[in-house]
């Protein structure tokens, strides 16, 4: 009962920030309503009962990519933005395609509901201890990705300087 | 416990936000935002059944995508930046040097 | 009715922290107002209240009286909501800090890391705030404070996982048993983690030296410019809840948390006699006191406070008398836990009014040079440092004594070598400034 009543309020909270995020004209607003979308995922995934990547999701997302996009809006921020228009011009056509695009996901969903619903869940706790768990798979059997992930940020890294600097 | 066909229509409804920013917002730094909006309706499904089948390896693959949405927003915004120093604006449709 | 009985303690507790906590934030600042007094051979705040003891009250009165000022061009609603956000994330940090073994709220599986990341949230209240200001010196501390505390927070974290390798857990109930069992505070075991975390979190907190985001010289108030009144209180309780947050973390982590100093040596167990002796010596000090208050209401409440030392006192010794088994006896722990926990976290920020009374005040690039070229770098060979030792000691079966030193004879090594780069591009030497200069001229 809780778990749900957590869960569909979490759900309501991303789905309305995701909303104002791409509705706001502001970008700072968007901003701080995609952190809102991003705090109400990391609450879905601890209802899940996965509180490590809650906890990253918390750090990385919100704490990190977050503050990162503040700094730049800021950095970047002109008012003449607030007077401009907020839509580009082919936003109604773009705005079928999207329907065409969830009307397809919904689609999908719906023919293969029989098979999703039945579906048993894993019985509470299989899950724990979520960290030590996340840790070993992470170390033992996806090394390698995880290498290629950290090189990945090296080089993220690297080109972000490089485009950031302004004389290289 | 909520059904796993919520979590996949919460994470379907995500998608089709972050889709409409991206194909409708001019300004950059929103369409970026949106490009977030969808890598979280994705992890959102690896998590959920991730717990169904009572694996991590979800988990796992939901912070891979962390990894690479940190990547994709350093370099992202490292281009508006420096896009934003050489023409002054954010805007996507006002970056048209290559268009003649 | 066994459904809620879980729930009850941890509310009650966390209903005290919010009610205390504003009054503990004006008592550090008195605090503060008073070691920097000494440490200026001044007095301090002495009028309201004997030795100024009531002067925090009397700000929080004058804080909420005072007009509350939005400035037009503002950003109403985010001016607003700037200031919660800073408090809130601080308050929702201690949710996870065990104040002696029974005092906690909750014990997370992913304690510290809860901490780490709730607290790394405080910053958009910062930088939201001095946004919506519309103000070019809020603006400015604003985005000073966003890049100093994304730079510091990766050598704190770093640091921070040195001794969580060390605890082999992340909940901080499990960090203090870890240092209990093996006798060693972390700060022994891994002193230049400690060293790192201490600077981190001077810059976390935005105090001096590293103030920059509220450099009075050069910004006004930094991003709290254009606060005023209850708003800017706030902003202030925000920051000396994060004071006592990271105090509160480096006391878990590296001090050892609610131990008593040498916990398990029973040849010290007088020490447990320390803190009910210290209690009477302070009430001692404001009986001889009272007389010489000039106005009847300062010498009773002299003696008020003298009463509740007393009081402090007995609280204290009742379990160390009580006989052996009993109830009492048993809330020793908790009882003394606390009075240490309390004790080391007032100590560490004692540490910082100290700093801050005796540095000057950091450049902005040089604050910069010294996270990004220092600390990041020291933080990654001290993690692979205290790795190494625990490698050499589980798989080879090094001894503790020789692996763990090792560890930290690398991240020293590495310290003074970055030392000795920083001190060469700060004042090259005369050859090799030539091919440093560009060719331009």
């Amino acid at each position: 009962m809780l778990d749900q009543v957590v869960f569909y309020f979490f759900a309501v909270l991303a789905v309305a920030s995701a909303i104002l995020v791409v509705t706001r004209r502001n970008a700072v607003q968007s901003a701080i309503f995609l952190v809102t979308a991003l705090l109400a995922t990391a609450g879905i995934f601890l209802n899940l009962n996965a509180e490590f990547l809650f906890i990253v999701q918390v750090i990385l997302y919100a704490g990190g990519i977050m503050v990162l996009f503040v700094f730049v809006i800021m950095l970047v921020n002109i008012d003449v933005a607030l007077h401009q228009v907020q839509f580009n011009r082919q936003w109604f056509v773009a705005l079928i395609i999207t329907a065409v695009l969830a009307a397809q996901v919904v689609a999908a969903i719906a023919v293969s509901r029989g098979s999703l619903y039945t579906m048993p869940a894993a019985p509470a706790g299989t899950l724990e201890p979520n960290t030590e768990r996340v840790a070993f798979v992470l170390f033992h059997t996806y090394m390698l990705p995880f290498e290629i992930a950290s090189i990945l940020l090296l080089v993220a890294m690297v080109g972000a300087v490089v485009m950031a600097k302004k004389r290289v | 416990m909520v059904p796993i066909g919520h979590y996949i229509f919460l994470s379907a409804a995500l998608l089709a936000i972050g889709t409409v920013g991206i194909v409708t917002r001019r300004n950059v730094i929103i369409i970026l935002m949106s490009i977030e909006l969808i890598l979280n309706a994705v992890n959102i499904n690896l998590v959920a059944f991730s717990r169904l089948v009572g694996s991590v390896e979800g988990q796992i693959f939901a912070i891979f995508i962390i990894t690479d949405a940190a990547a994709e927003a350093a370099v992202g915004l490292g281009i508006i930046i420096a896009f934003f120093r050489n023409r002054e604006t954010v805007l996507a449709d006002e970056m048209d040097i290559l268009k003649w | 009715m066994n459904a809620i009985m879980p729930y009850v303690f941890p509310v009650l507790f966390a209903l005290v922290i919010v009610a205390l906590l504003p009054l503990v934030a004006g008592y550090i600042v008195l605090m503060e107002r008073k070691v920097m007094a000494d440490m200026q051979v001044r007095l301090g705040p002495m009028r309201v209240g004997p030795h100024g003891l009531l002067q925090p009250i009397a700000d929080a009165v004058k804080l909420l009286l005072k007009e509350d000022i939005i400035p037009e061009n503002a950003d109403r609603l985010v001016f607003w909501g700037a200031p919660l956000i800073s408090v809130t994330t601080a308050m929702l940090a201690l949710a996870a800090l065990p104040i002696g073994p029974f005092f906690q709220i909750a014990d997370l599986n992913i304690g510290l890391l809860f901490i780490l990341g709730i607290s790394s949230l405080g910053i958009f209240g910062t930088v939201l705030g001095g946004w919506a200001s519309n103000s070019h010196y809020s603006l400015l501390g604003a985005l000073r404070s966003a890049a100093q505390l994304v730079s510091y927070e990766t050598s704190a974290g770093m640091a921070i996982v040195g001794a969580l390798l060390l605890a082999g857990t992340l909940s901080t109930r499990g960090i203090v048993q870890a240092q209990s069992d093996t006798g060693w505070w972390f700060i022994f075991v891994a002193p230049v983690g400690f060293f790192i975390y201490l600077v981190a979190s001077i810059a976390e907190t935005n105090r001096a030296p590293f103030d920059m985001p509220e450099a009075e010289s050069e910004l006004v108030a930094g991003y709290m410019t254009e606060y005023s009144g209850f708003r800017w209180a706030l902003y202030f309780l925000a920051e000396y809840t994060n004071m006592i947050v990271v105090a509160s973390i480096a006391t878990t982590l590296f001090l050892g948390g609610w131990l008593r100093p040498f916990a398990n040596t029973r040849a010290l167990n007088f020490l447990d006699y320390l803190p009910p002796l210290l209690m009477v010596w302070v009430a001692g000090y404001c009986f001889r006191r009272t007389p010489k208050q000039p106005v009847a209401v300062q010498k009773m409440f002299m003696a008020a406070v003298g009463v509740l030392c007393i009081v402090l006192a007995g609280v204290l010794a009742m379990p160390l008398v009580a006989p052996a088994g009993s109830l009492l006896a048993s809330s020793k722990a908790g009882i003394h836990g606390a009075f240490w926990f309390l004790f080391k976290v007032g100590a560490y920020i004692y540490v910082f009014m100290w700093l801050r009374f005796t540095f000057p005040r950091y450049r902005f690039d040089q604050l910069m040079r010294l996270g990004w070229q220092f600390l990041v770098p020291l933080s990654i060979v001290n993690v692979m440092g205290i790795g190494l030792g625990l490698a050499l000691h589980r798989q080879l079966n090094w001894p503790n004594g020789l692996s763990l030193p090792l560890g930290n004879a690398l991240t020293a090594v590495a310290a003074a070598y970055l030392l000795s780069a920083a001190e060469k591009h700060e004042h090259p030497r005369v050859g090799e400034e030539e091919e440093e200069t560009p060719v331009h001229a």
